[in-house]
């Protein structure tokens, strides 16, 4: 069993199991903070982005200058943003079986592993998961394609070149790998080829193993994955949250007793706590807004955004807020928010229950019926016409790279009333603002990342028992920031296994049984003995038939059976002649009492030596020996074949016959 | 006995006897028997027996245990025992075997009844109530008692266990004190034989090696030595000392805590406190054999005491400190640096409780922290007080808790790790904190401890609760600042620190979760109460967004929040602090004056807490001449005592009389005081019927009488006193003549007599200054306070109100005539 992974981003993984003769890619994660070294796509002309100076080297070499522009200090890449991809080189993409997709974040490379590298197999996914995915992708494609850029930066790119630029850009990885936006047509394509699964449905995957999607409780159908055979289990997990937000509660019971748990998604944000969090948005919401201020927040089209507006609902009255606008814009805000409300079955047990009353599960639907929260696609439309301020934007992309988001730090990043707060934890929130600086806003850091923390895995892992935790190699020792912090690492025994990128794992578990069946008639005609206390044996003459990685024992076919002359002789029917087999023998020999057998039989003068093995009995006037050994006997004697078949005969007398 | 009781008596003996009528209701037997106690205090038992015969029939009535229920035996046990607690009434009951025959080996001991708790609880309280004379004592090992004692230390009933510890106590005590023996030695002869069955039980238990017979043995020890402080305590403690000092040699102590109550128990005795026997010896060997958890309590509990040797208490003290020592320690850049006594170094049990789990860790440093408080609190609090190094030890705890603490050591980062956002040590040490404030510190640590302390009212990090505790802590340290330096000169920390707070406060006062915006306004108003005046503050605060959001907090959906508010915004505006009513960033906005607004909470609030810290507030102005209040007094007045009045809270009606007490001693000026030296009067003093035309003006009167009727007690007493007031400065014995014959005083009178008869709707008529001298004269106000001074249930407390209860929930008093209270 082995283990490839092609990413080294632990909470946007792709990881490969080769599992009997199956291979399953688990989760398809597209790490975006590459696109932290480019320029912002502003959606209307800004000048201060194209005026921008250009980065030369230090030789004064100016043939950079196209692609490198410069700002506070930090260098840029002036071109289309590009992502950084899973691994392709590591391993034959045609040979994957299967994709599973444990939630909607963890599936944005799917284009890029399905399309052109010769995929022919299936990905399953829940149906919130396909829907918001598509949702994430549609919003990813629109933000990119709306502001064409002609120019397409490549000269950095070189080895040699890439070596003398200033950090982060020197120190970014396989940058030649990096590929721009896929279209909105491999989209379509990719997620096509997705098959729909509920939770705790069980999918054979050719006979071989079975797999199963699990709640796992942070995100709108988002899943834990078991993959097992009949005696090996290994557990994914990926996105985990115990806190009580919108979704279903996590499955922790089916993920017990695996042989492997493999361990991935936990929160980036392991220090802070996601309700004080929450807490400190709020109150900088309304003071900034108290102020005169306009507050932006940064985020995706789905998941924590429908916490906060929930929050909000319940928050606003209480701070006076009621009469501020609060403005969600992307181009699948309506569809996000409608979405939320279908997944009743997706959802806790009270927003379940609202819906037979029936109420919208979400109370955005009453925030957009008192017209308190109104969505748009994008900045231009109908939005400039009703757009009021002082008021809250919900927009993205949360890397402040392209989207609606750009526009509105260049138009309120000039004055201090206003305030940026970031939410989502995926990017660093200060590489994210570096292009806009200087800015005047202020900004505030409450991410909000309800996946699992370290105390919450230590409790799981005592909970469920895996015999083998892998993990990035990430949660194997304190973050760097915080390098005393022992309790933030994973801790069990025996110790995790970590995994890098571009690494191939050998998991530490041996298959070692298969599981066979005997059709009925066989098992019928078998006669089994006990040869202990609990234990039955029997001789099984059969013939094995394998397909589809199931094994059955069928009754073999009658060996008198003449063939017809006339029938042309089939291939299946041509079986090897069965011998009629001698009968197996089990027991031992208690020496002694053989020698007294010997003796009746008229055997004299028999001496009994002892060996290591066992015991060799001496019948010295025949001039012959008898070795007795744990699993053998062995009569010598010369060319006596009588004294040897009488001599056999009391041997068999000792042992049983099946 | 009171004859009505003497009379009800027979019928309800015969209630009790009877089987077929269940008493189910428990209370009524426990007020029964806590009568007959307090009877049985005063009277003759022997009388009360003879005179109602009716009782020892029920008691033989007990006798018959299959008829009887279990309630009504274990009671008959109890009540046997109030009687028989008289020597006279012992031998009267005894002549009739009633005694042995319920508490003998003849009696409940062998029935199933016996399986019911309660009823083992009754035999051992009647014995206890019984042993109090030598007969009793003769009677006890008579009928076979004793062994029945030892036997129930072990009952499963916890309660059933420990009163038979209690009694076997009070047994030995019994024995011991009848006899007049000189000495008590060691040998078995010396004891009296009933004494001597006890210790050897004792002796025994000891001796078992089970925890559960020891437990027992030295709880009976520790309540002999707390209860009873003779020297024969002493002889018995140099006969089982060897066998108590056993126990410690084991390698882990199992009956740790009764052993350190036990040693406590002693060492707070006369008896033992100055003689000459090692206890104190004993006491440090415990200590230190003692695992750090154990011996915290007790370590307390030594330095707790008057009498003690300097160097035990040393010891105790050290106990205590160890664990913050630890802390200190691991926090430590050089090792050995804390100061405190060695740590980690010298003790590693220490460490290892500290960093074995969260759970270990947490119960430790909370235990430490609590007992620490408590001793500082003491008037003898150990010396020296290392008030320094607790400074910095709990500021480094907290440190540790916030993860804010980067230690080098190993033993840092594993405790860093443990205490990470672990909100019981966070509050123990914030209450620790606080308590600190009553010290001072040098400059360094208390920057620190204000560091430490902003940096949890900044944290998002932190709980409701845990906020909570750090305003209160930094209350305390801003306020013994304030102490130390002088309100003339401003002190260093505090300046600054107010600078950070309010941005900090602006914050919290945003907070979605409640709690959070209520104790920032709590905290809010102690600050204004305390530095309002103080130029420097009003500056930071008025710079701030904080008034603004105050006031807007009157109109938070939690109704606690809401009180808070406006308690917060009557203490703003006493100092002039609240944000003005026309802002030029809301000039739409409709604004109330803050007296306006506060009246619409007043009227219109649909809880009770905001409304009555309206009115505290509006009484609050009213005493500080607050200029709100002084524009169109009266007017606004007459709103008040309106809206008051119809108020449903008896609360809130309260504190409007206290507001209308407070009108009306400023209304009527300063009593005449005969030896005042009085200034000459700046405004003339207002006449009687002046004052009376103003108070019916603003309504105050009507209020006033109204509330007279109310039918919460309160309400009425406190309207009562203040209309005797009244009376007294408006209608004393002449002057303004009342007009008892005026046509509008019998109107007034009318509608009063209805009031008093519940009908509220009738209205008073006009309340000219005649009418309402002429009612204040009228009015028995005298009688009607004596009435409502008893508390409502007087009657119903009476022993023949239980009686009749009694007999009237079985039906035994013919029709319904229950008293249905």
């Amino acid at each position: 069993m082995k283990l490839y992974c092609l990413s080294g981003h632990p909470t946007l993984p792709c990881n490969i199991l080769k599992f009997k003769s199956t291979t399953i890619m688990l989760d398809c994660g597209l790490d975006m903070t590459s696109t932290l070294n480019f320029l912002p796509l502003p959606l209307v002309q800004s000048p201060r982005l194209s005026n921008l100076p250009s980065w030369s080297l230090k030789d004064g070499n100016a043939y950079l200058d196209k692609e490198l522009k410069e700002c506070s200090g930090h260098v840029f890449v002036d071109s289309v943003p590009e992502f950084c991809l899973p691994e392709t080189e590591l391993i034959d993409m045609s040979t994957v079986d299967v994709i599973l997709i444990s939630n909607y974040h963890c599936m944005m490379a799917l284009p890029y592993i399905t399309e052109h590298t010769g995929f022919t197999g299936t990905v399953y996914a829940t149906e919130p998961t396909l829907q918001i995915g598509r949702l994430l992708m549609e919003e990813l494609v629109n933000f990119i394609e709306r502001v064409p850029k002609a120019q397409s930066a490549s000269l950095w790119k070189n080895k040699d070149v890439q070596r003398l630029l200033p950090s982060p850009l020197k120190d970014a990885v396989e940058v030649s790998t990096w590929r721009r936006c896929y279209s909105m047509q491999e989209v379509n394509s990719a997620l096509s080829k997705i098959q729909l699964v509920g939770y705790s449905q069980k999918i054979e995957l050719f006979g071989a193993v079975q797999v199963t999607p699990l709640s796992s409780g942070y995100a709108l159908g988002s899943s834990n994955w078991v993959i097992q055979s009949h005696y090996e289990k290994v557990s994914y997990v990926s996105g985990s949250s115990l806190l009580t937000t919108h979704p279903q509660p996590m499955d922790q019971a089916s993920l017990k007793n695996s042989d492997v748990l493999l361990l991935t998604g936990l929160t980036q944000i392991p220090t802070a706590n996601p309700d004080g969090m929450v807490g400190e948005f709020c109150s900088n919401l309304a003071l900034t807004v108290r102020n005169g201020g306009n507050v932006l927040v940064p985020c995706y089209p789905s998941g924590v955004i429908y916490d906060l507006l929930e929050c909000l609902y319940q928050y606003i009255d209480s701070a006076g807020l009621s009469n501020v606008p609060f403005y969600f814009i992307s181009p699948v805000a309506n569809s996000s928010l409608e979405f939320s409300q279908i997944f009743a079955e997706w959802l806790c047990h009270n927003k379940q229950t609202k819906v037979y009353l029936p109420e919208p599960p979400f109370p955005h639907a009453e925030l957009i019926q008192t017209n308190k929260l109104k969505h748009y696609p994008s900045i231009h439309g109908d939005f400039s016409n009703d757009f009021r301020q002082p008021c809250v934007v919900f927009t993205g992309h949360p890397s402040l790279r392209f989207g609606d988001v750009v526009h509105f730090l260049e138009l309120w990043g000039k004055s201090s009333l206003n305030t940026v707060i970031f939410t989502e934890p995926d990017f660093s929130y200060l590489d994210a603002l570096a292009p806009y600086q200087p800015l005047a806003m202020k900004c505030i850091y409450c991410p909000i990342d309800t996946r699992l923390n370290f105390i919450q895995v230590s409790k799981l892992l005592k909970e469920v028992q895996p015999l083998h935790v892998v993990c990035p190699e990430q949660y194997t020792q304190p973050p760097p920031t915080q390098s005393h912090r022992m309790d933030l690492m994973i801790d069990c025994q025996p110790p995790a296994m970590s995994y890098r990128r571009a690494e191939v794992l050998a998991l530490p578990f041996k298959r070692r049984y298969e599981k066979i069946e005997i059709m009925p008639e066989l098992a019928d005609s078998l006669v089994p003995m006990e040869i202990k206390p609990g234990i039955s044996l029997a001789t099984v003459s059969a013939v094995l038939h394998t397909k589809d990685n199931k094994h059955v024992l069928q009754p073999p076919p009658r060996s008198t059976q003449p063939t017809s002359g006339k029938k042309r002789k089939r291939v299946s029917d041509d079986i090897p002649d069965c011998k009629v087999l001698k009968p197996l023998l089990s027991g031992s020999i208690p020496v002694e009492q053989f020698v007294q057998t010997l003796e009746k039989h008229g055997f004299s003068d028999i001496k009994v030596e002892d060996t290591a093995k066992g015991h060799i009995v001496l019948l010295q006037e025949a001039e012959t020996l008898i070795q007795i050994e744990e699993d053998s006997t062995h009569i010598i004697c010369d060319n006596d074949e009588m004294l040897r078949v009488r001599l056999r005969d009391l041997v068999l007398k000792f042992l049983q016959k099946f | 006995m009171d004859p009505e009781c003497s009379r009800l008596l027979p019928a309800l003996c015969a209630v009790l006897a009877d089987p077929r009528q269940p008493m189910t209701d428990d209370t009524c037997l426990e007020k029964l028997l806590d009568w007959f106690k307090t009877v049985t205090e005063t009277e003759s038992s022997l009388l009360l027996l003879q005179e109602n015969p009716c009782l020892v029939e029920l008691l033989s009535q007990a006798l018959k245990f299959q008829d009887v229920s279990s309630r009504i035996l274990s009671f008959s046990l109890r009540l046997a025992g109030i009687f028989a607690a008289q020597e006279n009434c012992f031998q009267f009951l005894q002549q009739g075997e009633l005694l042995l025959g319920l508490f003998g080996e003849a009696g409940p001991l062998g029935l199933p009844a016996w399986n019911v708790p309660s009823v083992r609880s009754g035999w051992i309280q009647g014995l206890c109530s019984l042993a109090k004379h030598p007969s009793a004592e003769q009677f006890l090992v008579d009928c076979g008692a004793v062994d029945t004692i030892f036997s129930l230390q072990g009952d499963s009933s916890l309660f059933v266990a420990s009163a038979a510890s209690q009694l076997l106590v009070q047994v030995l005590s019994l024995s011991i004190q009848g006899r007049a023996t000189p000495h008590l030695g060691s040998s078995d002869g010396d004891w009296p034989s009933c004494a001597q069955s006890i210790v050897g039980y004792l002796e025994e238990s000891l001796r078992s090696g089970a925890t559960p017979q020891i437990t027992q043995a030295l709880k009976v020890l520790t309540t002999t030595f707390g209860r009873c402080h003779h020297s024969w305590t002493e002889a018995l403690w140099m006969r089982l000392s060897p066998l108590v000092t056993c126990l410690l040699e084991k390698d882990t102590v199992p009956t740790a805590h009764s052993l350190a109550d036990l040693f406590l128990s002693m060492a707070r005795s006369p008896t033992f406190g100055s003689s000459d026997c090692d206890l104190w010896v004993t006491l440090a060997q415990t200590l230190s054999c003692l695992s750090p958890t154990q011996a915290g309590p007790l370590a307390l509990g030594i330095l707790k005491l008057h009498v003690c040797p300097q160097a035990l208490k040393t010891q105790a003290f050290d106990v205590l400190l160890q664990p913050l020592a630890c802390v200190l320690e691991a926090a430590a850049q050089v090792p050995g640096s804390s100061g405190l006594p060695d740590g980690t170094g010298s003790n590693p049990t220490m460490a290892d409780a500290l960093l074995a789990s969260t759970s270990s860790c947490a119960a430790l440093l909370c235990q430490s922290l609590a007992h620490l408080g408590e001793l500082q609190a003491l008037p003898h609090s150990p010396r020296p007080w290392p008030q320094v190094l607790l400074l910095e030890a709990t500021v480094m705890t907290l440190r540790f808790c916030s993860g804010s603490a980067v230690p080098i050591s190993s033993v840092g980062g594993r405790l860093c790790g443990i205490l990470a956002s672990c909100i019981r040590v966070q509050r123990a040490a914030l209450d620790f904190l606080g308590m600190l404030s009553q010290g001072t510190g040098p400059q360094e640590s208390v920057t620190q401890v204000f560091a430490i302390l902003l940096e949890y009212l900044r944290s998002p990090e932190s709980s409701p609760t845990v906020l909570k505790k750090a305003f209160q802590a930094t209350l305390r340290w801003l306020l013994s600042m304030s102490k130390a330096c002088g309100s003339n000169n401003p002190d260093p920390h505090t300046q600054p620190f107010l600078r950070e707070l309010f941005p900090v406060m602006q914050k919290r006062l945003c907070n979605p979760c409640w709690e959070v915006r209520d104790s920032a306004l709590e905290f809010l108003t102690h600050l204004t109460t305390h530095w309002g005046g103080q130029p420097d503050f009003r500056q930071a605060l008025l710079a701030s967004d904080v008034p603004e959001l105050t006031q807007q907090l009157l109109q938070d959906p939690e109704a606690y929040v809401r009180a808070s508010a406006v308690t917060a915004m009557g203490q703003l505006a006493s100092q002039g602090l609240h944000a003005t009513p026309s802002g030029p960033e809301h000039p739409g906005a409709k604004q109330k004056s803050l007296p306006q607004e506060l009246l619409h909470i007043l009227s219109l609030d649909s809880e009770g807490f905001p409304r009555r810290a309206v009115m505290q507030v509006f009484t609050q102005w009213l005493q500080d001449g607050h200029p709100a209040m002084a524009e169109d007094l009266e007017q606004f007045m007459a709103r008040v005592f309106q809206v008051v009045s119809r108020d449903l809270d008896w609360e809130v009606r309260v504190q409007g009389l206290e507001l209308a007490r407070v009108f009306l001693a400023q209304t009527l000026g300063p009593p005449d005081c005969p030896y005042a030296v009085a200034l000459p009067a700046a405004t003339p003093p207002t006449s009687p019927a002046e004052v009376l035309r103003t108070l019916g003006r603003v309504q105050l009167l009507e209020f006033a009488f109204r509330a007279l009727f109310d039918c919460d007690r309160p309400v009425a007493q406190k309207s009562c006193d203040l209309l005797l007031l009244l009376r007294a400065r408006t209608a004393p014995g002449g002057g303004l003549q009342g007009a008892e014959c005026n046509p509008e005083a019998v109107t007034v009178e009318a509608a009063l007599r209805a009031w008093q008869a519940g009908e509220q709707g009738q209205p008073l008529g006009e309340l000219v200054p005649e009418v309402v001298v002429a009612i204040l004269r009228t009015l028995d106000l005298e009688g009607l306070q004596a009435t409502l001074a008893e508390s409502s249930d007087h009657v119903e407390q009476s022993p023949r109100s239980l009686l009749q209860d009694m007999l009237a929930a079985v039906g035994a008093l013919g029709g319904h005539e229950a008293d249905c209270y």
